[in-house]
């Protein structure tokens, strides 16, 4: 018997949005084009790139010119940080940042490490909440240049203290950058920040397009070859028509996002009180309040996350795991380990807009078997 | 120095924490158990299995014998 799919990786891509499906559709007709031409058919591509950066700014709070449309997040985050380095190397070469940060800001800090910069690792608590008085003390030290903060974590939904770790580094004269990409089209934004990034297929857009906005005044330098396109903050030609996409689904999330907020909140609310209960050894990991709407994460003793993720798979249900089998590099997620809580058996459920109650249901009714036979195969019950 | 010795090298999470947990209640309480394994999940996980069981994380070495978690049987 096969099962109907419920999809519920949000936080890794989110089902695109009917918006973005029309708007890339219609973009494909119009803006083809190279929008830098001076003919008819490049004006056209040039007016809906221009009102994409318009709208999708708006819904950032940030002025047009200060926001870029990159190949991807991982190109925006790796931007941001390596160009807010390079625009203060002269005030040193630290690079602080949490613990939890999304691997594209570590790999663009291990890049950093490479040449010779230095990347001072800020912890989190057991809930995965940044350690602000840490934090301050690191932004303080000497030579720090940029200091990087997700607004809150991927894996686990803890919403980071962006006000006050933004104060602080106000005070030290450092400018933040904040990887938004699961909070972009879902929550507010918070203040504070000098540079932002966030990708579009976590809320509904294609993938392919990040966002980069540095604010005015900040000293950011790109750091790649010159290129005249989107700022002079990322090389190449943009993705016009996914682009275009991206901003009318952003527009529409937002818009939806706070009647979604309402919806989505108490169905993690739900999974985060039945699962502890209805399945043994399961530690749910994550802030139960200060948390993103969509999100939750747990882990389940004595169980391969591997094999969780195939028994999920076969039942029809689509999630994500920070448990090493299931990573390529076989090391645990380095968020579940920052917090010393429990890796294996781990699963990440993200909601979305077309997750519904009874889809969350059918997930809750199911995983108690699901695990129980995982763990009758391997012989560990009553351990 | 601990009591005795499980030696899980080549296991993959979560086979260290089953095997410690299969052995702790065989033991005497206050003995310490050596785990030796080298999946980096166990630097995790064995910590967090203690919490969640109330057993005592010791300590995490690295000898010889590659990365180690002594365990103590608290209850």
């Amino acid at each position: 018997m096969s099962a109907s799919p419920v999809y519920l990786d949000a936080a890794t891509a989110a089902p695109m949005h009917p918006v973005a499906r029309q708007a890339l559709l219609a973009a494909l007709d119009d803006g083809w084009a190279d929008p830098g031409k001076l003919y008819t058919q490049a004006r056209r591509a040039r007016q809906l790139l221009d009102a994409a950066r318009e709208a999708t700014a708006q819904t950032l709070g940030v002025r047009a010119d200060e926001l870029s449309f990159t190949s991807s997040g991982t190109t925006a985050a790796h931007g941001a940080v390596l160009g807010g380095l390079a625009g203060r190397h002269r005030v040193g070469s630290t690079l602080v940042h949490s613990a939890i940060e999304h691997s594209a800001v570590l790999h663009a800090a291990g890049r950093h490490v490479a040449a010779g910069g230095v990347a001072d690792q800020v912890p989190v608590d057991r809930l995965g909440r940044l350690d602000l008085t840490a934090w301050s003390d690191a932004v303080r030290a000497p030579g720090v240049a940029l200091a990087a903060l997700i607004t809150a974590s991927h894996e686990v939904g803890t919403v980071q203290p962006v006000a006050e770790a933004a104060a602080a580094c106000a005070d030290a004269g450092v400018p933040l950058y904040v990887d938004a990409a699961q909070s972009v089209g879902r929550v507010p934004l918070p203040a504070g920040w000098s540079v932002l990034t966030a990708s579009a297929h976590k809320w509904g857009g294609p993938p392919g397009v990040g966002l980069l906005a540095v604010r005015k005044g900040t000293r950011w330098e790109s750091p790649w070859p010159a290129d005249e396109r989107e700022g002079r903050r990322t090389p190449g030609s943009v993705n016009l028509p996914a682009v275009v996409a991206a901003a009318a689904s952003l527009r529409a999330a937002a818009a939806d996002a706070a009647a979604e907020e309402t919806r989505l909140a108490p169905l993690v609310d739900r999974i985060r009180a039945r699962v502890p209960v209805e399945v043994p050894d399961v530690e749910v990991v994550g802030d139960p309040v200060l948390r993103l709407p969509h999100l939750v994460t747990f882990s389940c003793l004595y169980v391969d996350g591997e094999a969780l993720l195939h028994a999920l798979d076969r039942r029809g249900f689509a999630v994500s795991s920070g448990s090493s089998c299931t990573s390529s590099t076989l090391r645990p997620s380095h968020v579940l380990e920052a917090m010393g809580v429990l890796s294996h058996g781990n699963v990440r459920v993200s909601l979305h807009r077309e997750t519904t109650e009874a889809d969350v249901e059918r997930f809750l009714a199911e995983l108690p078997g699901i695990v129980a036979d995982l763990r009758a195969e391997a012989g560990v019950v009553g351990l | 120095m601990p009591d005795e010795v499980l030696d899980c090298r080549g296991q993959r999470c979560p086979l260290p924490v089953i095997a410690a947990a299969r052995r702790m209640p065989q033991v005497p309480v206050g003995t310490v158990v050596r785990v030796l394994a080298d999946d980096p999940a166990a630097a995790v996980d064995i910590p967090a299995w203690c919490r969640m069981r109330g057993q005592e994380f010791v300590g995490a070495i690295t000898g010889p014998d590659g990365p180690a978690y002594d365990v103590r049987r608290a209850h």
